[in-house]
C-alpha cells in the first residue's frame, strides 16, 4: 500500500464514511486528485499507477508470439452490490474473461468511472477495494484509469468501463466461426447462478444456501485447457447476457452449423432451478459471469474435460452436446423427455413470466 | 422439487406415450384442444408432441390473456401512463406487446412514462403506499386464476383507505371463450374446428372448480379433462381423452385431483364476486365482441376503476389484415399456415396476438418448435436410424 | 395463464402472509385466498398468492395412476 505515491495534499483526508461524490471530484482539480489518490490508488496499488501519468508505460510482455488481444466492456449492473460480487469485481472479471476467451494471457486492465453526483464515498471505496482485490487475485493489474462525475440523475450511481489486453501464443487459432459438425460442446459449470443472484435480490427471494453470483476470472481455467490440448480447441466463449442460449446461437450462426444439446446434461443447481420456477425464467436465458463454453474436436473432448474438472472453476464441467450439420443454424435441445425443442435467443431482456 | 419433479419423469412420459400409441385407434384421428396458454407452453417446452402418435394432434386454444387483449387496450394504457401523475404497474408479460403505431409499454417507458414491472399485486399496494403523491394504476389482466389476486388488492386498498390506487381492468372469463369456439359452427363468427375434447386449464380450474365445464358436455357433447400443469399431467390427460373417444363417452374428468375440486376455491370466488361484476360485452382480440365474457368493478368500488377515475380515450385499433391470429386462436389454422409467420411476424416484431406472449401458439411454435417445419425430414430420418 | 408453482409452507406470518420454500428458495406470499393453512402444508403459488393447498393423498393417487399408465405399455409389449 505504501508503494503508492499519493498526491501531495494540504487538505484533510476525505470523509469516506459519510461523504458523497460531488461535481468538484470530476473537475480535474485538487478534489479529484484526492478522490483518485485516497480511493483508487489505495485500492489498486501497483507500480504503473505509481508512475502517476495519464498513461501506463510497460515493456512489451514476453510473448510466445506476436499477437495481442484487446477488449473492452461497460458495466451498468443494478443493484451495484449483489450476493457474490459487485459492479467492481464484475468489471474486473468480465474483461479478464473476454481476453481469456481469445486464448490470451491477460496482461493489464484499465478502468474508467462515470460517477453520479451524490454517490456515497463509502460505496465507491467498497467498489474500488473489491476491484483491487479481484485484480490482485487474478494477477492482472489495473494500470491506468479515468474518473468523471456527472450531475445527479445522469448516471445510475456509477458506471464502470474496463479494457483489457493480453497476449496469445503462436499456433492457437480460436474463433466463433470455427465450430464444425462432430465437435463437442462443453460447459464449465452450473448455469444461471449470476442472473438468479441478481434477480432474486430484486424480487426478495431468499435462499437457504445462498445463490451467489458466479463472477470469477477464468484465465487460469482457460490456460489449463490450452495446456491440455490447445490445437483441439475451436473456440471458447462466456455466456453472459442472454445466457447459454444466446452464446450457442451466436456460435451456430457464426460457424454456420447447428448445435444439439441434451437437457439432462446441463449442470444446474437445485436452488437456481427452483428460483427460475418461482420467477418464470428459463435457466438457458439467464446470465453467467464465471462460466465458459468450449467447442472442441471430438477426440480431445475427454482430455480437455478432465483438465477443466481438475481446476477449481471447472469442477462441474460437462459435455452437453455436439455440433451438427444444419443449414438453418438452429440450436436444438433434446428434453429430459426425449422430445425436441429449439433453444432460441430471446428478443430483448428476459422478463419474468406469470403466464 | 416436490410435486414438480415427479411429474416430469421423462422415462415415465415415454412409457405413457407408448400406452397412448397402443390405445389410439389407427383408423381414427384425435384432435384435442389445450385451452390454456400455459399448457401450450408446457407442450412446446417439453416437446410433448414428439411423443404422441401422429394421429393424436393438439390444437392450441385462446387461453392466453395477453394474446386476447385487443391492441386498443394497450394504446389506452399507454395514454393513461402519459399522465405525469400516473405510475402504471404491469405484469412483465405485457411490457413488449405492441399497440398500434409500433408503440408498446417498454417503448413508452423509454420515452419517459413511469411504467414499472411487478410480480404481484402485493407489490402494487406497496408502491401505492410508499408513493402517496403518485396515482398508482395497476394494469389488470388474466383469466380466473389471476383475478382473485386483483380482488384481494382492491379489498386491501379499501381497508387501508388508499386514495391513490386504481386498476385498469381487463379480466376475462374462460367458459365464455370455450363457448365461443364451440358455437362457431352455429354463429359462423369463427371458422369451425374439429375438436373432440379439451385439455381443461389447470389453475383456472383450481379457482372455478371442474363443475362449470359440465355445461359443455350437456350442450355440445364435448369432453373435458382438467389437467395439471406438468408434462406427465398433460400426457395422462391426453390418454384419458383418447379413452373417452374410444369408449364413446363424453364427460368432465379431473386429472388434477391434487389441486382441483368440483366446487373450486369458494373463498376466492366469493372475493371476486364481491368486487367484480360482468361487463355486458368485451372485445377479445381474434374472437371479436363477446357478451358477459369479462369483468368490471362494481359501483361500490368505482373509485378504484381507472377508466372512471381518468379520462381514458376509447381507442379502437385493428390487427394487420394479413394476420391470421383470430383463426389460429380457435385452432382452425396452425402458425406455419400464416403468411406472416417467421417473415414479417417474429417475437421481435410481432404482428398479432399469438406471437406477443411466450405462450401464444405462434410464439410457442417459433421459440420451441419451428425447426420442425424445415427439418422434419432430418428428424424422421434420425428417428428411423435410432 | 397459469404459471403456478407448488411450494412448502415453512412459516406463518401476520396479516395473512406466509413464507414458502421450494428447494431451498424462500419467498413471502399471501394466504388471503386459502383457509386453514399450517406449516408443512404444500400450496400452489401464483403471482404471490396461494391458490389452494395440494392434497397429498390425491397427489399419491395421481402418481400411482401415472405409473400404471406407464406400465400398461410394458405389459402390452411383452
Amino acid at each position: 500500500m505504501n508503494d503508492v505515491e499519493k498526491p501531495r495534499l494540504r487538505h484533510r483526508k476525505m470523509d469516506i464514511k459519510t461523504g458523497r461524490v460531488d461535481l468538484s471530484h470530476g473537475s480535474g482539480g485538487r478534489a479529484m486528485a484526492q478522490l483518485i489518490g485516497e480511493i483508487f490508488h489505495e485500492a489498486f496499488a501497483n507500480e504503473y499507477l505509481a508512475q502517476g501519468n495519464d498513461q501506463a508505460t510497460f515493456a512489451a510482455p514476453a510473448a510466445t508470439g506476436g499477437r495481442m488481444v484487446m477488449t473492452t466492456d461497460g458495466y451498468v449492473v443494478s443493484p451495484l452490490f449483489f450476493p457474490g460480487g459487485d459492479i467492481g469485481s464484475l468489471a474486473v472479471h468480465g474483461t479478464i474473461n473476454d481476453v481469456a476467451m481469445g486464448g490470451a494471457r491477460p496482461v493489464a486492465l484499465s478502468a474508467s468511472f462515470i460517477i453520479e453526483e451524490g454517490f456515497p464515498l463509502a460505496d465507491l471505496k467498497r467498489i474500488a477495494d473489491s476491484m483491487g482485490r479481484a485484480a490482485r487475485e487474478a494477477g492482472v493489474p489495473i494500470v491506468t484509469g479515468d474518473t468523471k462525475v456527472v450531475e445527479r440523475g445522469k448516471a445510475d450511481g456509477v458506471f464502470i468501463s474496463t479494457a483489457g489486453i493480453g497476449v496469445v501464443a503462436d499456433g492457437l487459432e480460436l474463433g466463433g466461426h470455427l465450430a464444425r459438425p462432430g465437435d463437442k460442446v462443453i460447459v464449465s459449470g452450473s448455469i444461471g447462478d449470476h442472473g438468479v443472484a441478481i434477480m432474486s435480490s430484486r424480487e426478495n427471494l431468499t435462499f437457504d444456501t445462498a445463490v451467489l453470483s458466479d463472477s470469477a476470472a477464468l484465465h487460469g481455467l482457460t490456460a489449463a485447457m490450452i495446456a491440455a490440448n490447445g490445437p483441439a480447441l475451436r473456440l471458447m466463449r462466456d455466456p453472459t447476457r442472454g445466457g447459454l442460449a444466446a452464446t450457442l446461437n451466436e456460435v451456430a450462426n457464426q460457424s454456420k452449423v447447428g448445435i444439439r444439446i441434451e437437457e439432462d446434461r446441463l449442470p444446474i443447481k437445485a436452488e437456481v432451478a427452483a428460483a427460475c420456477e418461482f420467477l418464470g425464467l428459463d435457466p438457458l436465458n439467464v446470465a453467467n459471469e464465471g462460466k465458459l463454453i468450449a467447442v472442441v474436436a471430438a477426440e480431445a473432448a475427454e482430455t480437455i474435460l478432465a483438465a477443466m474438472r481438475a481446476h477449481p472453476l471447472g469442477k462441474d464441467a460437462a459435455i452437453i452436446g455436439e455440433v451438427i450439420e444444419d443449414d438453418q443454424y438452429f440450436v436444438q435441445m433434446t428434453t429430459a423427455f426425449g422430445g425436441g425443442r429449439i433453444v432460441d435467443w430471446l428478443s430483448g431482456e428476459q422478463l419474468p413470466r406469470i403466464c | 422439487m416436490k410435486y414438480v419433479d415427479e411429474y416430469r419423469d421423462g422415462k415415465l412420459a415415454r412409457a405413457i406415450a407408448e400406452t397412448i400409441r397402443a390405445e389410439a385407434d389407427p383408423a381414427k384421428t384425435y384432435h384435442f384442444m389445450e385451452f390454456c396458454g400455459g399448457h401450450t407452453h408446457a407442450i412446446s417446452r417439453y416437446g410433448l408432441e414428439d411423443l404422441l402418435p401422429a394421429n393424436v394432434r393438439m390444437i392450441h386454444g385462446p387461453g392466453c390473456p395477453v394474446c386476447v387483449l385487443p391492441i386498443g387496450r394497450i394504446d389506452e394504457a399507454i395514454e393513461l401512463a402519459k399522465n405525469p401523475k400516473v405510475t402504471l404497474l404491469t405484469y412483465a408479460d405485457l411490457m413488449r406487446v405492441p399497440g398500434s403505431k409500433g408503440q408498446s409499454l417498454i417503448k413508452a417507458k423509454a420515452a419517459g412514462s413511469d411504467i414499472r414491472m411487478i410480480y404481484s399485486t402485493l407489490d402494487a399496494l406497496r408502491i401505492a403506499e410508499e408513493n402517496p403523491d403518485r396515482e398508482v394504476v395497476f394494469f389488470a389482466i388474466g383469466f380466473e386464476t389471476t383475478t382473485p389476486p386483483t380482488a384481494v388488492a382492491i379489498k386491501t386498498a379499501e381497508k387501508k383507505g388508499l386514495a391513490n390506487f386504481s386498476i385498469f381492468c381487463n379480466h376475462v372469463l374462460t367458459p365464455s371463450a370455450i363457448r365461443a369456439i364451440l358455437e362457431a359452427p352455429k354463429t359462423g363468427k369463427l371458422p369451425p374446428v374439429k375438436i373432440q375434447g379439451f385439455i381443461g386449464p389447470a389453475h383456472v380450474s383450481v379457482v372455478i372448480g371442474s363443475k362449470p365445464y359440465q355445461a359443455f358436455v350437456e350442450e355440445f357433447g364435448q369432453r373435458i379433462v382438467v389437467s395439471g400443469f406438468e408434462p406427465l399431467d398433460v400426457m395422462q390427460s391426453v390418454l384419458m381423452l383418447v379413452r373417452q373417444v374410444n369408449e364413446g363417452r363424453a364427460a368432465v374428468e379431473n386429472q388434477y385431483i391434487r389441486a382441483v375440486t368440483p366446487e373450486g376455491n369458494l373463498a376466492a370466488q366469493k372475493l371476486v364476486d364481491e368486487v367484480f361484476d360482468l361487463r355486458d360485452r368485451f372485445e377479445w382480440r381474434g374472437l371479436g365482441y363477446m357478451d358477459h365474457s369479462a369483468l368490471k368493478l362494481r359501483d361500490a368500488y368505482a373509485r378504484f376503476d381507472a377508466e372512471k377515475r381518468f379520462d381514458v380515450p376509447r381507442i379502437q385499433a385493428s390487427d394487420n389484415p394479413a394476420c391470421e391470429c383470430g383463426v389460429i386462436l380457435t385452432g382452425a389454422k396452425q402458425p406455419a399456415d400464416c403468411k406472416l409467420f417467421g417473415t414479417v411476424c417474429t417475437p421481435e416484431t410481432p404482428m398479432g396476438s399469438c406471437m406477443v406472449s411466450s405462450e401464444g401458439a405462434c410464439a410457442a411454435h417459433w421459440t420451441y418448435g419451428r425447426f420442425r417445419d424445415k427439418t422434419k425430414k432430418n428428424q424422421d430420418e434420425r428417428r428411423i436410424a435410432s | 395463464m397459469c404459471l403456478a408453482i407448488p411450494a412448502l409452507v415453512s412459516e406463518l406470518l401476520p396479516d395473512d402472509m406466509a413464507k414458502v420454500s421450494l428447494d431451498g428458495v424462500t419467498k413471502e406470499i399471501s394466504l388471503a385466498m386459502v383457509e386453514d393453512v399450517a406449516v408443512g402444508d404444500y400450496v400452489i403459488i401464483h403471482v404471490g398468492y396461494a391458490l389452494s393447498k395440494i392434497d397429498a393423498e390425491e397427489a399419491e393417487k395421481t402418481l400411482a395412476l401415472l405409473a400404471e399408465a406407464g406400465a400398461l405399455a410394458a405389459e402390452a409389449a411383452r
